[in-house]
């Protein structure tokens, strides 16, 4: 019954567009609504435009997990579309299914478009590319967890905003300052597991899962209940219970707090930049992760979240070279910087970076640079490449419980913690199983 | 006492009931088979390959406390939503029963919540009891409360089942209704000129007249906690805090549609089915037997 489903929506996004001449088609379905949207709309209108031979006909499928689920579920019914837009959860998912997927690098190679996958940042590259160094899938957007501090909070507490708030260490103390001068949220956070597990350990250069964070191979094991980690969570909990953290929800509720001004302090994606810049009718500034000085004498690099493009199987041969072309065009500097000045997702390629620099952007969009500067700081290391994890949608959500019960003080931050390795270690045993 | 229709032949019948097996073979067995195959693998995401497991799947789950957990808060949910939605429907009913002008236009009001898709009206709950603009929210801190289901158990789950129960109370009153309708009132009467009052008449006479209804909507409302609240607790809470409102159901959705496990989601489906299944026959063997028709 899947199946039938899956091929009845497969075909009516199908048998929309119906093409008179002679182009090939290229289907690409991405996870973009509203403004996102419309800028995917344009880059795809921009390269049709550009040449005759190939039509890339783009359509949304939902959010993040919903659109991996129909490319899934199209693939199933053999309706799969060339290009399907993934968020780096579902890279591992991705990655194991050899046969569903054509690695980026091949079909760049077979296509003869321009394409150097040595012009995206480390961070970025490492993050989709196998052990071999091949470039598996195109990063498309991607962002970075940053501090943003609502300015005005801090003088209505008494709180100097120009402090110090590189390390945890400093916020602790602006916290109980903001408390103290009668801020009913000092701080508040979007995407938990994301920023305050996975970003933190990459950040304090700790491991979060065994086998270079899932990288060299399936058999891989979290990690996430090390002593960094705990400290972490204690303090937080510590926060929590005395009305300095706020708890909002697991995914990035605590945004409408923090554009509201309600907040003080809000870890989240750089990519809240667009957002935050349009709502808030304060005093804002973005500043760099906080790390804990006790933890590491400096920080490592931050590790990215976003999506990239994956080439699926079971396609003409004409039509990949259709898909070579296309790739090429988004990787090329100019879209991937006027990408990154109209979404605050950060520049992908080194080039794009430098054209948007040299064109004043960051200039004129003070903070908008904190993000790349955090991420491209250091060379990443084996914890500070990414996390390639199976089932980790999954496995974040059992995080997501885990936290909660540490904000709601049901369980000290080390069970909590020893029982989302236990329960996520059954998930990823069972993914080698299917993958294996 | 039983009504039986006997037929002489045997095509007749066989001719008469073949639609329903029909439907029953496409729409229920060959998907129920389905899901009971799967469940005896593992497979990829992708339909590439599957690993024959036996009951591994089953091992797996039923070894899982969180699952085994799971249950339990399914029991409470279901209870809940069956008793907040069949309660107030009964009292609304004789409410409206009683009315003399007017019970068109409270019929057709109190219709009105049946016609609000699941979703929908888990939005519409979340959106009243929005931790930050929520309205509800807003005047419990008024007087005190510090509402937040996002970290309470509790208040989580009495969110869930009442958004759940709410458009349910509709659909259970039209029950109801027609049933109070169908009382005959000489008996209604009899007793009154007996000197019964209205409450003694309602808990004598009526309430074990309309028991056949009771019952038909006991079983249907169980059935539609189990597998049809999906859609509220997905807007509201999404199985959160913790696992405080992570039904079955919810999470047949989340391991196969959200964690692509589908073996895990199939066993999951399977055992659903068994436990549903089973709470019907315990209904049927036990509970209708105080049902008069």
């Amino acid at each position: 019954m899947k199946k039938y489903l899956a091929s009845v929506l497969a075909a009516s996004t199908l048998a929309s567009p119906v093409v008179a001449n002679a182009q090939t088609e290229v289907n690409f379905w991405h996870a973009f609504t509203g403004r996102l949207g419309e800028l995917v709309a344009e880059q795809v209108d921009q390269f049709n435009a550009s040449q005759s031979d190939y039509k890339v006909v783009q359509s949304h499928k939902g959010n993040y997990s919903e659109t991996l689920n129909a490319g899934i579920a199209a693939f199933r019914a053999k309706e799969q579309p060339h290009i399907l837009m993934v968020f780096e959860v579902g890279t591992a998912t991705m990655m194991a299914a050899k046969g569903a997927v054509r690695p980026v690098y091949e079909v760049m190679a077979e296509s003869g478009a321009s394409f150097d996958p040595n012009a995206y940042i480390g961070a970025v590259k490492g993050y989709y590319t196998s052990t071999d160094g091949d470039m598996l899938s195109l990063p498309f957007n991607s962002s970075t967890p940053v501090l943003w501090v609502n300015r005005d909070a801090f003088k209505a507490a008494g709180v100097d905003p120009d402090m110090d708030l590189s390390t945890w260490e400093n916020v602790g103390a602006a916290l109980d300052a903001l408390k103290a001068g009668g801020e009913d949220c000092p701080l508040v956070t979007a995407w938990q597991s994301w920023i305050h597990l996975e970003n933190f350990s990459a950040y304090h250069n700790v491991p979060f899962a065994s086998k270079d964070n899932g990288f060299a191979g399936l058999d891989t094991e979290l990690m996430l209940n090390g002593p960094a980690q705990i400290a972490h969570l204690t303090a937080m909990q510590d926060w929590a219970k005395e009305g300095k953290f706020i708890y909002t929800g697991r995914r990035n509720e605590g945004g409408a707090n923090f554009r509201s001004g309600e907040c003080a302090l809000f870890t989240e994606s750089s990519a809240g930049y667009a957002g935050i810049k349009a709502e808030a009718k304060f005093d804002f500034e973005v500043r760099p992760l906080p790390y804990w000085k006790a933890v590491a004498s400096e920080p490592q690099n931050t590790i990215i979240g976003g999506a990239s493009l994956w080439v699926m199987s079971g396609h003409e041969a004409d039509e990949y070279k259709g898909v070579g072309e296309f790739l090429s065009f988004l990787s090329s500097s100019d879209v991937q910087a006027a990408w990154h000045q109209n979404t605050g997702y950060l520049p992908i390629t080194v080039e794009a970076g430098e054209a948007t620099r040299a064109a004043g952007f960051y200039d004129q969009n003070p903070g908008t640079d904190v993000a790349v500067k955090q991420m491209t700081a250091k060379q990443p290391t084996a914890n500070s490449k990414g996390l390639r994890l199976g089932s980790f949608d999954q496995i974040r959500g059992i995080i997501d419980e885990e936290l909660e019960a540490i904000w709601a003080g049901d369980k000290s931050p080390q069970e909590a913690m020893d029982s989302a390795k236990s329960r996520g270690d059954a998930l990823l045993r069972r993914f080698e199983q299917a993958n294996g | 006492m039983e009504k039986r229709v006997t037929f002489k032949g045997w095509l007749l019948p066989l001719f008469l009931i073949a639609p329903q097996v029909l439907i029953s073979a496409v729409f229920f067995f060959y998907p129920a088979g389905q899901a009971v195959w799967q469940s005896l693998f593992i497979p990829d995401p992708f339909g590439l390959s599957a690993q024959f497991v036996g009951l591994g799947n089953f091992e797996f789950l039923l070894g899982d406390p969180y699952y085994r957990a799971s249950f339990a808060t399914t029991a409470v949910f279901s209870l809940l939503v069956t008793l907040c939605s069949m309660v107030p429907a009964l009292f609304l009913a004789v409410i409206a029963d009683r009315l003399i002008k007017g019970s068109g236009v409270y019929r057709t009001l109190l219709i009105w919540p049946y016609a609000v898709a699941p979703a929908v009206a888990g939005v519409l709950w979340m959106f009243m009891f929005n931790t930050r603009v929520g309205v509800v929210s807003w005047y419990l801190g008024q007087l005190g409360y510090d509402w937040n289901h996002v970290l309470n158990d509790n208040e989580a789950m009495g969110l869930v089942v009442v958004a759940s129960a709410w458009g349910r109370v509709s659909y259970n009153f039209l029950f109801f209704f027609a049933a109070l309708q169908s009382v005959p009132r000489s008996v209604i009467e009899a007793a009154a000129i007996d000197g019964a009052h209205f409450w003694r008449r309602f808990f004598g006479i009526v309430l074990p007249l309309i028991t056949p209804t009771a019952f038909f909507l006991l079983v249907v409302n169980v059935v539609y906690a189990f597998f049809e609240t999906f859609g509220v607790i997905h807007t509201i809470t999404a199985g959160g805090p913790q696992q405080a409102t992570t039904i079955l159901v919810y999470k047949v959705f989340a391991d196969g549609f959200v964690g692509q496990d589908l073996g895990s989601s199939a066993a999951q489906s399977v055992i659903l089915l068994l436990v549903v299944g089973l709470l019907t026959v315990i209904q049927f063997k036990y509970v209708e037997k105080r049902v008069h028709y």
